[in-house]
């Protein structure tokens, strides 16, 4: 029994403490990140963006968590219901069991994966799935067509997403995300990162990565002002929040594996003393930081695509680019091979 | 024992799915269950401690297979009852069909060898040291990869001929030639004039 305790019981207990401590931290974060996208949207805008709740209006996201959780869920006549309560539930739990095998800092992951970049994968092409269920179990018919243009969108920008990932292991060659950053470890620093050497890949990454999260100017699948709210427009209090919460964890998720893949993780941006000195999980937080504030600036100022549009970015200038992008950067990886 | 213990896990979760998927009434709830037996079927790989297959089999059946089946099942006008208005007519056809393919698995089964010249040329197992989908990578590149070109190819030629069958060129649509639109300046594209007063442009 004692033996049972010390190989099983000890180390779930970690796993269970690590996830939740890893958990509740990722939430805030989440929380703050929410106000700040609102701020930087309203900051373009000239407005003054949600100031009141907290100083500067820095718990405006806890008031609405509150004010979600308290409201009435409402449940169409027609829809089939277990369906309509477990979309939300997937998106949410979705987004936030890819974050398992995101490390952090050095060693600093919940899990790891050999092949942690795969999983992330098949994590995020799980997304579509909430949004269908979605769609689908509402019985409405602007909640189906926004289900409808979702799955076409998100699984043509998961190509161009997978072929990058491609790109970027081809230069790691590991699976492992901690080995993919400490692939872009060396003398360069910042330049030795992969954005500077694959940066086409880096811009098909963000503008995808927009895509494959439904964020501005790919909203097609909420497109208010022609589907109203889209997949969600049935939904409401607690359920809303999920697919609100699944959402933006989603975003962040993007940015955390856009700085594993290209901006070196929780790499200093100069190997020299006073950078090393600040501990990695610091890095890390600010360069996913500065991928949000830039998603953040792409939906204040962009306007929405058109979905034929979208569809030819994705398929006629994203999937030939990428293609390209992965032969040649084999046979530049061959060459250097045979040359050293 | 934990790993036995996950493993009747799956195995019961996979086999309850793979039934509910035929039991299910409602198509849509047929294909969930189908996708909840593909997550199991990727428990046991990892299990196995195959874990590139497990992920693959989710990214490619999960994530884009499954994806494209739910969207025309979703789509489909089913009457219930109409469909099992026919259930006892078909029944005699179905249940032989079941029991010959029933006869013939357990013929097959029953009469299993493998004959002795493969197990001879049977790759060795892959080192200990090198991750799954290393070794995976080192075998398909080299022992098959005549095979696994074969395979590339025939779902090139299946991917170009669903385009042929599916694509039309209507003559009279107007399209956006989105290079061209670039491609367009000022000067051909807006004129200047100056009307007087009167007169109208002719």
């Amino acid at each position: 029994m004692v033996e049972f305790w010390s190989s099983y019981g000890l180390p779930f207990a970690l796993i269970v403490a690590q996830s939740v401590a890893f958990l509740v931290i990722l939430l805030i974060i989440v929380a703050f990140l929410l106000y700040a996208d609102r701020k930087v949207w309203a900051a373009v805008q000239m407005r003054r963006g949600p100031n009141v709740v907290g100083p500067w209006g820095l718990l405006q996201s806890f008031a609405d968590l509150l004010k979600f959780v308290f409201k009435e869920p409402i449940i169409p006549a027609g829809a089939n219901k277990g369906i309509f309560l477990l979309a939300p539930l997937i998106t949410a739990g979705l987004a936030l069991s890819a974050w398992a095998v995101i490390p952090v800092a050095k060693g600093w992951e919940i899990a790891n994966l050999n092949v942690g970049i795969l999983y992330v994968f098949a994590i995020s092409s799980l997304q579509v799935y909430g949004v269908i269920m979605a769609g689908w179990a509402s019985n409405s018919k602007y909640a189906f067509l926004a289900a409808l243009r979702s799955a076409a969108q998100m699984v043509s920008y998961e190509v161009s997403i997978g072929f990058v990932i491609i790109t970027v292991l081809l230069c790691a060659g590991s699976l492992n995300l901690g080995d993919i950053v400490k692939a872009q470890d060396g003398p360069l620093g910042l330049f030795g990162w992969y954005w500077l050497p694959l940066l086409p890949m880096f811009g098909v990454f963000f503008i995808s990565a927009l895509a494959e999260t439904n964020r501005p100017p790919f909203d097609l699948l909420e497109a208010e002002s022609e589907l109203v709210a889209g997949f969600m427009v049935e939904y409401s209090s607690t359920p809303y929040m999920l697919f609100m919460l699944g959402e933006y964890v989603a975003v962040v998720l993007m940015c955390g594996l856009g700085t594993v893949l290209f901006l070196g993780g929780w790499l200093p941006p100069f190997p020299v003393p006073p950078f090393t000195w600040i501990p990695g999980v610091i890095w890390f937080v600010l360069k996913a930081c500065f991928l949000f504030f830039l998603m953040a600036m792409v939906k204040a100022i962009v306007p929405r695509y058109r979905y034929d549009q979208l569809m030819r970015l994705g398929w006629k200038v994203f999937l030939p680019l990428s293609l390209a992008m992965v032969v040649i950067v084999a046979a530049v990886l061959q060459l250097w091979q045979h040359a050293a | 024992m934990l790993s036995a213990l996950f493993f009747y896990l799956f195995a019961i979760f996979l086999v309850g799915a793979g039934f509910m998927v035929i039991a299910a009434k409602n198509p849509v709830h047929a294909v969930l269950f189908l996708i909840f037996a593909f997550f199991n079927a990727a428990g046991l790989f990892v299990l196995l401690g195959a874990e590139f297959l497990a992920m693959i089999l989710i990214v490619v059946y999960v994530g884009a297979v499954m994806v494209l089946f739910l969207f025309v099942v979703m789509m489909l006008d089913v009457d219930f009852a109409e469909l099992r208005a026919g259930f006892l007519k078909y029944l005699p056809i179905g249940a032989t069909i079941g029991l010959l393919l029933l006869v013939e698995l357990i013929l097959i089964l029953s009469a299993w060898v493998t004959a002795p010249e493969i197990t001879a040329q049977a790759p060795a197992p892959p080192a200990a040291d090198i991750s799954n989908t290393e070794a995976l990578g080192l075998i398909l590149y080299t022992r098959y990869v005549y095979l696994f070109e074969a395979a590339g190819l025939i779902l090139l030629v299946a991917m170009i001929g669903a385009i042929v069958l599916t694509l039309h060129h209507k003559r009279d649509v107007k399209r956006q030639k989105v290079g061209r639109q670039v491609r367009r300046t000022r000067a051909e594209s807006v004129e200047l004039v100056e009307v007087e007063s009167g007169r109208g442009l002719s």
